[in-house]
């Protein structure tokens, strides 16, 4: 393995506080994001997949300091991201980019697609008016657009076409880590696969590292190198794909990957229901989070919260089974 | 394959289909011709007494009669919507320079700033905004740029209102956050991302806006503080016809008419606009 | 193959919309059946036509701008041709409804007891007190825990996979001969979308109902259907039992879509991250092409798709919309 990872988040945090009544009175933290700490090495995929509200959203926007993390530290290219001045950060983001779930919103529907795309690097260097142009140019042929489309406006653009326009807005300044935060699921599964190979052509040619956070398990599957599973702002489990798809360890990876259905109609298998629903992440009990919908508890599980462990080849789990 | 032009058409054919919004742009259109033409329309001075013909009722030679001075009332209303247009460009372009930045920097900004412009705008809004113009113009005095500069500042904490909530509503949107993924400046997300997305109801609000400022500064007018005579101006007209509503009445009502057209204009535009351009307050 | 009895059967439904743009045709012409007892998926993207089907069904469309033509026939009455009292009766008793999102199809204002037992004492003609019951009742059926405290409740203080059940058991609290479920589990977690399907599975056993399914999902289609049909741009391309479907999928939009879609283990089968793709997107309603609809997107397409329509095609008991088979 390489000696020094890309991207290295250290016990990172995130609270936010619920507040109620006319004085905003806070009566509890959210904790979004609790104490995680996973590393990516240059070129890798890492997924990480989680239900909704289990806080996957919150650690790709706290990288990007986007969000302020509440603790931690964020290494990303030997430098800690969280002690940068506003200045430092605004370069680091050339290198650090993101794509967004919504091509609708993500994109600002009176600029047009070149402006679009020009606008990091507009921020970034100091290039001509020529220069811009052709390296739009450049990036729209990439994505798959044609340059011609440069000065339509993004509604006139459909979905997929929209979200490669995000795709080449997150390129422009040949970054090194790309942050997709769930950049397929507003697709249509036809679309959803031309962006998928795009993603993967762009990263064979380029080099690119990706944080791809999704909630869709079989994406993230097809498209990772190694998979963190989050519950309730933690990583739950975290291991090389094969490896998490075939033997999952954690009862919540096991349930999880029994529930996504298969499109194949002779493969009628187990499916694992859990018990209850996701527990709100406001003010959580002591001791394991997954405690409430476990099938496999013990009362240790109620009073400790389990460690997060390396089972041995990187399978890191968080269970008292292990 | 151009899909930009169905959308642009389509605004077309619901402005078109909007009876109110063509009848207030048929009338602003109008006033925007009298104003330009008035001195083809009326050749002549239309301050100059003449004493000979005061109070004259309407007749060929001055269709819509003359006023005590025996001026012609249609001239001084001719001219006097050059008087109001520019109070209501002025009156507007006040509050648009005052308040929008204002507004844009207290919703993006938030905090502290956000407080402090915040309680201003609520204590300028606790009063109504006719008074608040007519203690300034006690402040400031009378005349054209003082009417202008008082009816425009009773009219800033409306726009800071309207563009810091558009404001607060687009921050959240995703391209501002991309934008600050970009590395793009404060600065240059307020102009190029922010400022074109709240576009939208700050048209809207202008051309409200300038309904309601001809009619502040004729109230004005009316009440002797606006504009000074001789400038023909409608809300002094209004208000010297008052003494003669009885033998006279043509004197107070036709600038007074000119007074309803043109604010009627203005604001059934603005709902048209409303309707056509912002589904949402339907 | 088993003998069925048809329930609902679909002849040349065409609903279009009157826009400012000019008129829409959303659904075009398509013949549907469905059986007793069966689960039918509809599967296609946004835009084919899918959702817009089950809602001319019910004909829950404003009319204008919706014209709905053709024949639907419901135990052998058109339900096109029903007065407005008639279809009122249908709906929620004979044929009900679940929604993709559950948020916007509960009334906010209303709690979940007083929606349900509306729904019975309308149809059922039961007193309040047994209506009560009953929506008790339906909520235990549909596992919801606490069912006399949940009854009381208002749709936000639940879960959206509790509101999901709410919406199940008011839709199935006539016992309807139909539901028509729109991507029902579309807004869920998979966790949660998994007790669904196995609710869903099981309530249809227990009442014997017919299941028209709408999603774009094909992992549930394959795991809940009998029969497919496959739409795309308004039009029925394919129609077939699930497992032949899958196995061997024969109009190029389906092997399309087959292709297309990631499944869990498909990296390893295969040997490669790309997946097949269909070039191209979904075409406007307003700029539809000439001849066959997917022809500009077709892997196979040949000279006579660019120009005519393509043929309705039975082969084995399946139909496909296609020249290929021809």
């Amino acid at each position: 393995m390489d000696p020094i990872p890309l991207l290295q988040v250290k016990h990172l945090k995130k609270y936010f506080p619920v507040r109620k009544g006319i004085f905003s009175k806070r009566i509890g933290w959210v904790q979004a994001v609790e104490e995680i700490s996973f590393h990516l090495h240059s070129g890798e995929t890492l997924g990480l997949v989680g239900e909704s509200g289990c806080g996957k959203t919150t650690v790709g926007r706290c990288i990007l300091r986007l969000l302020e993390p509440d603790a931690g530290e964020i290494w990303f290219e030997g430098e800690d991201l969280l002690r940068m001045d506003a200045e430092s950060l605004r370069k680091v983001r050339a290198r650090l980019q993101i794509i967004f779930q919504d091509p609708y919103s993500s994109l600002n529907p009176r600029m047009t697609a070149g402006e679009i795309i020009a606008e990091p690097i507009r921020n970034h260097t100091r290039c001509s008016r020529k220069e811009i142009q052709d390296q739009v140019s450049f990036l729209m042929d990439k994505v798959g657009l044609h340059p011609e489309q440069a000065h339509r406006f993004p509604h006139e653009f459909s979905g997929g076409q929209r979200q490669r326009i995000g795709i080449a807005r997150a390129l422009a300044l040949h970054p090194r880590l790309i942050i997709c935060d769930e950049p397929v699921s507003a697709l249509d599964v036809s679309i959803q696969a031309q962006v998928i190979n795009l993603l993967v052509n762009l990263q064979e040619e380029m080099g690119l590292s990706y944080l791809f956070i999704a909630h869709d398990l079989s994406v993230v599957e097809h498209i990772s190198d190694r998979v963190a599973v989050m519950y309730l702002g933690k990583i739950v489990e975290l291991a090389k794909d094969t490896v998490l798809y075939s033997s999952p360890k954690h009862p919540y990876t096991e349930a999880l990957l029994s529930a996504v259905p298969i499109p194949n109609p002779k493969m009628k298998k187990q499916r694992i229901l859990l018990q209850g629903e996701i527990p709100s992440p406001i003010n959580l009990p002591k001791g394991c989070r997954f405690y409430s919908r476990c099938s496999y508890r013990m009362d240790h599980c109620r009073e400790v919260d389990p460690e997060f462990k390396d089972l041995g080849e990187g399978h890191w789990v968080a269970c008292h089974l292990y | 394959m151009d899909s930009s032009k169905p959308q642009r058409s389509l605004i077309w054919i619901k402005f078109k289909r909007n009876r109110a919004a063509l009848f207030g742009s048929f009338l602003i259109l109008i006033y925007l011709a009298v104003a330009l033409l008035a001195p083809v329309l009326f050749p002549g001075n239309p301050s100059a007494p003449n004493l000979m013909k005061s109070l004259e009722r309407p007749s060929l030679k001055h269709p819509l009669g003359t006023d005590e001075l025996g001026r012609s009332i249609l001239g001084r209303i001719l001219y006097g919507s050059r008087i109001s247009l520019l109070i209501a460009i002025g009156v507007v372009c006040v509050g648009l320079l005052v308040g929008v930045p204002l507004g844009l920097i207290s919703g993006y900004y938030g905090g502290k700033i956000d407080f402090v412009i915040q309680r201003v705008t609520d204590t300028l809004l606790a009063f109504p905004g006719f008074l608040l113009a007519l203690a300034l113009v006690a402040v400031l005095g009378v005349g054209l740029k003082n009417t202008i500069v008082s009816v425009g500042i009773s009219m800033v904490p409306i726009y800071i209102r309207l563009v810091r909530g558009c404001t607060l509503g687009v921050r959240e949107q995703t391209y501002v956050e991309a934008a600050r993924a970009m590395g793009t400046r404060n600065g240059i997300i307020l102009i190029r991302h922010i400022l074109p997305n709240v576009l939208t109801p700050i048209t809207i609000q202008t051309s409200l806006g300038m309904g309601t400022a001809i009619l502040f500064a004729a109230g004005l007018g009316f009440l002797g503080i606006g504009v000074q005579p001789p400038t023909p101006e409608w809300g002094a007209m209004l208000g010297s016809g008052r003494a003669y509503l009885f033998n006279a009445p043509h004197v107070a009502t036709f600038p007074g008419i000119a007074i309803f057209l043109a604010v009627l204009g203005f604001n059934l535009s603005g709902d048209g606009l409303r309707d056509i351009l912002d589904p949402r307050f339907k | 193959m088993m003998e069925f009895h048809s329930l609902l059967s679909i002849r040349n439904l065409r609903t279009c919309f009157h826009t400012y743009e000019g008129v829409v045709t959303a659904v075009d012409g398509i013949d549907l059946e469905v059986y007793r007892g069966e689960t039918l998926g509809v599967v296609g993207e946004s835009g084919c036509g899918k959702s817009v089907t089950a809602l001319s069904i019910l004909r829950l469309l404003a009319s204008p701008p919706a014209e709905i033509k053709g024949e639907i026939l419901f135990e052998e009455r058109d339900l096109l041709k029903m007065s407005v009292d008639e279809i009122r009766e249908i709906r929620g008793n004979a044929i009900s409804m679940i929604f993709q999102e559950p948020m916007t199809s509960l009334n906010p204002v209303l709690t979940i007891g007083e929606q349900i037992s509306e729904a019975i004492r309308l149809h059922q003609g039961l007193t309040r007190q047994e209506a009560w019951a009953k929506a008790i009742e339906m909520l235990q059926m549909v596992q919801i825990s606490s069912a006399e405290v949940r009854v009381n409740e208002y749709p936000h203080k639940l879960s959206g996979g509790m509101r999901q059940r709410a919406m199940i058991a008011m839709a199935l609290s006539c016992h309807p001969r139909l539901l028509l479920a729109d991507e029902p589990t579309t807004a869920l977690d998979v966790t949660i979308q998994a007790q669904i399907v196995d609710l869903m599975e099981r309530l249809k056993e227990e009442i014997h109902t017919s299941v028209l399914l709408i999603t774009h999902n094909l992992g549930l289609i394959a795991e809940m259907a009998r029969r497919v049909v496959v739409m795309y741009a308004g039009k029925v391309v394919e129609e077939a039992l699930v497992e032949d479907l899958f196995s061997e999928p024969l109009h190029p939009y389906t092997q399309g879509l087959l292709g297309s879609i990631p499944w869990i283990g498909r990296k390893m089968e295969t040997g490669r991250r790309q997946l097949q793709e269909i070039p191209g997107m979904v075409p406007s309603l307003l700029e539809m092409p000439e001849g066959c609809r997917f022809h500009p997107r077709c892997p196979r397409v040949m000279e006579v798709c660019k120009g005519e329509e393509p043929p309705l095609v039975q082969k084995e008991g399946r139909r496909i919309l296609c020249w290929l088979w021809k």
